[in-house]
């Protein structure tokens, strides 16, 4: 962490938009890696800060493990989550091959 | 007097003239859908209303109950069952909600009943309502004007004598934010006060459904109606039912608003700070003792947010894949490029954008660099109010640094938009709750623009920024001053 510098990042927008499954168009590229890079540069004010000690803050309140008695309850019916899909029959959702 | 047309009618009032028999609850609804048939072309705060539904719900009102023939405006990320709900995105094409949110279920046991989906920023990412795929909403103060974001649509409808109240959802102010630059009532709660299930994730950790409405009494009641612990969202609390009124009409003696010296900073339009200033020295005149505080890390909030909303939006929205609802891309040969082709036909240019910087915060190598830090300031940023509340029982600021801006003014500028949410985006990261009321206007270009006050309360002090706020309300004019877009009443 101690070698981190904030002017050392390289933002990979095709990189990052395969990891997020997005394809993107080649302006929507350049366009979005002038744009971040702004907001990278605003976000590398916490870089100022040090931190030593400080615990990290996941959530806005401490809740742990909740959990309920192991009972099945009803869920939603078949047809009506189905009613939604793009493509489905045989009450199953339909995508491409995946298994040649 | 209000009577069955006024459009500003609040909840309270509508509430003795339905019991009193002076209207029914289908006198109600027509009165608002006379409204909205007339306004909504202009502002297009409505994205639909299924008149028919309404009028039947009207029918069937039980008047017994605290919010009986009460209709409700609903922001398009919260699901009614059997209504369309798209988060105002194109991935969500053709959606039709499968169940009702938890806080439709309960506004339906108090007697209330949802109308029409409004218009909002895309997946809540924005702050000008200006990223809806469908179309923009316009402020009703001046059309050329964004009504803020992303409950664009909520603030407007209420501004605009469409609705009597609504329902929004803050991540990082777009309840508050909205109500500043339209002038009516927010109310983001503590988290974990309202439960989140049925309401579309954008930052799980931040996210909070709350009211928007015509006085700070309405809102109350309506989060007398909302809260409740829901086993369906495991961040719900069990907290005690009280009631959010109870404090309404008590005097500010004994109260201690805190004024932190880094929300009075260079960058808050002069207007826009003088009005809070006034509204500080009313809010003295009636009681309170103002102390001067300090939030040190301040400055640090907005990289903190788009870090940690960027992060958990990224993975949320990790769920519009093309296979099991909304829009599918026609284009994909194979499974992977369902997914990619699908995700950039479907998302809208900030989305994207937001989708992308928190995969990036997240990416391993840069995971303890940006999200872990992130983390850690957001415990800094806790800590300075657990701090401030020590010596005080609320905040007061501006809501917004500026009144609402021109539509088209940030929208190619991220990093501006972003800073809009300066002031409110800490009480979503420390989890506390938070209030935008009117406090006064300011002129631009000939038009009377709304000012909001800001009142932040720690977890679970709604009851004090109920007090304080009704206290400030009933002691100014400014919740009686309305748009001019919407016609007298003729009767």
């Amino acid at each position: 962490m101690s070698s981190f510098s904030p002017n050392a990042h390289v933002l990979d927008i095709a990189y990052l938009a395969r990891l997020a499954r997005i394809t993107l168009s080649s302006e929507e590229i350049e366009l979005f890696s002038q744009q971040l890079d702004r907001v990278l540069e605003h976000v590398a004010l916490i870089n100022k800060l040090d931190l030593t000690g400080i615990e990290p803050m996941a959530h806005a309140i401490s809740v742990f493990d909740v959990t309920r008695e192991d009972d099945p309850m009803p869920s939603l019916s078949k047809n009506k989550v189905l009613a939604n899909a793009p493509h489905q029959a045989n009450g199953l959702f339909i995508v491409p091959k995946v298994l040649e | 007097m209000p009577t069955l047309t006024s459009p500003f009618l609040s909840i309270a009032e509508a509430r003795r003239l339905l019991v009193a028999k002076k209207i029914s609850p289908i006198e109600l609804l027509e009165g608002l859908e006379k409204q909205i048939n007339t306004i909504n072309p202009q502002i297009r705060a409505y994205l639909s209303w299924d008149s028919e539904k309404a009028r039947l719900d009207a029918t069937n009102a039980d008047l017994t109950k605290p919010l009986g023939g009460i209709p409700i405006g609903i922001k398009d990320a919260i699901l009614v069952e059997g209504a369309p709900a798209q988060s105002a995105s194109r991935i969500l094409e053709r959606y039709i909600a499968s169940y009702d949110a938890t806080v439709i279920k309960n506004l339906r046991s108090a007697g209330a009943y949802p109308l029409g989906r409004l218009n909002m920023d895309e997946f809540a990412m924005g702050s000008s309502t200006e990223s809806s795929a469908f179309h923009p909403t316009y402020n009703p103060w001046d059309l050329t004007r964004t009504p803020g974001g992303s409950s664009g649509g909520s603030a407007a409808a209420v501004a605009a004598g469409m609705a009597m109240a609504t329902l929004g959802s803050d991540t990082g102010g777009s309840i508050r934010q909205p109500a500043s630059l339209c002038g009516c009532v927010g109310l983001k709660p503590t988290y974990g006060r309202v439960s989140r299930y049925g309401l579309m994730a954008c930052a799980s950790s931040l996210d909070q459904i709350g009211p928007l409405t015509h006085s700070v009494e309405d809102s109350a009641l309506l989060l007398n109606a909302l809260t409740g612990v829901d086993p369906h969202d495991s961040t719900s609390l069990q907290l005690p039912k009280e009631d959010f009124t109870a404090e309404i009409g008590h005097d500010l003696k004994g109260i201690r608003i805190g004024i932190p010296k880094e929300y009075f900073v260079d960058g808050i339009e002069p207007d826009v700070r003088a009005r809070v200033e006034d509204a500080i020295k009313q809010l003295i005149s009636l009681g309170a003792q103002p102390i001067e505080i300090s939030l040190p890390h301040t400055e640090y909030a907005v990289a903190v947010y788009y870090i940690i909303m960027t992060a958990e939006a990224s993975s949320n929205l990790a769920r519009f894949d093309g296979v099991r609802y909304g829009r599918r891309s026609e284009k994909s040969k194979d499974l992977l490029s369902l997914y990619e082709q699908t995700r950039e036909e479907g998302f809208g240019a900030e989305v994207k954008r937001r989708i992308i910087l928190g995969t990036y915060v997240l990416t391993s190598g840069y995971y303890d660099a940006y999200y872990l830090r992130a983390q850690k300031v957001r415990t800094l940023i806790r800590q300075d109010f657990e701090e401030a509340f020590k010596k005080v029982d609320l905040i007061v600021s501006a809501t917004s640094p500026e009144t609402a801006f021109r539509c088209g003014e940030k929208i190619n500028d991220p990093l501006k938009m972003y800073l809009a949410d300066i002031f409110t985006i800490a009480a979503n990261l420390a989890g506390i709750c938070g209030m935008s009321l009117p406090c006064g206007f300011a002129r631009k270009d000939g038009n009377d623009l709304p000012v909001g006050l800001q009142l932040i309360g720690p977890s679970f002090a709604e009851k004090t920024l109920f007090r304080v706020g009704h206290a400030y309300e009933q002691s100014t004019i400014w919740h009686n001053q309305h748009p001019l877009i919407v016609p007298p009443i003729n009767e």
